[in-house]
């Protein structure tokens, strides 16, 4: 299984065109579902996140040449499917669309907290997706998600300064529309 | 914003948005998908000769050579110029 990764990932970046397609088939199927489940984090939206899937294999097919093998396949992958589902957020965001529907069933439950009603669970989450994008998919990844600022960072492409600074923003934005809405969180 | 007043806005954020199942897969194989993408940009016509730029810089240079047959004692100001 290995070396069937170790020779993928050299047919992926120096193979023939023939190699380079099986390369990038197998390296498809290994990756398909931990692509998935990162744009599954950040967009929390099931059917675009299959799309956004195809969508991040579609830049990595394009822009193989550029890979790096020493960086690792994975790390890479999940920067251009950042990315994507960035450039979706943005999308969504011009649309005023809000990104909570049909991905309840995926969803952990929630913690339930009695003192926190559905309702306010509900104006949180979204007022927590009206903020600007970048905001959104860094508080989503470090404190929604829960994942290590330098993980973050890595996948953002950005240093973990500049994730602590956004998520201060993210939360300061939220509280101030929550406190226009009367909530005091 | 203080320490504790972030930790308990990041508590109510959990609450409202809880993290997403990690084991989460997509429900179907999506290689046939991604093979009919591939296969319909293989399949895209080439694109065309003029591309926009390419159009306008013709656009500029049929002008300019109007011009200079109308007016042919511009000739030596556009020389001046270049």
């Amino acid at each position: 299984m290995e070396n069937e990764a170790s020779g993928a990932l050299h047919d992926f970046r120096h193979g023939s065109a023939e190699s380079f397609e099986a390369a990038f088939e197998t390296l498809f199927h290994q990756h398909q579902g931990a692509v998935f489940g990162w744009i599954l984090r950040i967009t929390r939206h099931p059917a675009a996140a299959e799309e956004l899937t195809i969508e991040s294999f579609w830049r990595i097919h394009q822009a193989h040449a550029r890979f790096d093998p020493a960086q690792g396949f994975e790390g890479w992958a999940r920067r251009i499917a950042t990315r994507v589902a960035l450039d979706w957020l943005r999308a969504r965001n011009r649309e005023n669309e809000l990104p909570l529907e049909n991905c309840l069933e995926l969803i952990a439950p929630a913690a339930g907290d009695p003192a926190v009603s559905a309702e306010i669970r509900s104006k949180t989450a979204l007022a927590f997706g009206r903020l600007p994008p970048k905001l959104r998919i860094t508080a989503t990844l470090a404190v929604v998600e829960e994942l290590p600022q330098k993980e973050v960072a890595k996948a953002l492409g950005i240093s973990v300064t500049a994730v602590k600074v956004r998520v201060f923003r993210a939360l300061r934005l939220l509280r101030k529309e929550l406190e226009r809405q009367g909530i005091r969180p | 914003m203080n320490a504790e007043k972030k930790d308990e806005l990041q508590d109510f954020l959990r609450q409202a948005l809880p993290p997403v199942n990690s084991e989460a897969t997509p429900q179907r194989d999506l290689w046939p998908a991604m093979q009919r993408r591939l296969n319909a940009k293989a399949e895209q016509p080439a694109a065309p000769a003029f591309s926009g730029w390419a159009l306008f810089d013709g656009a500029l240079l049929a002008g300019l050579v109007g011009l200079v047959a109308i007016f042919p004692a511009a000739i030596p100001l556009l020389l001046y110029y270049l």
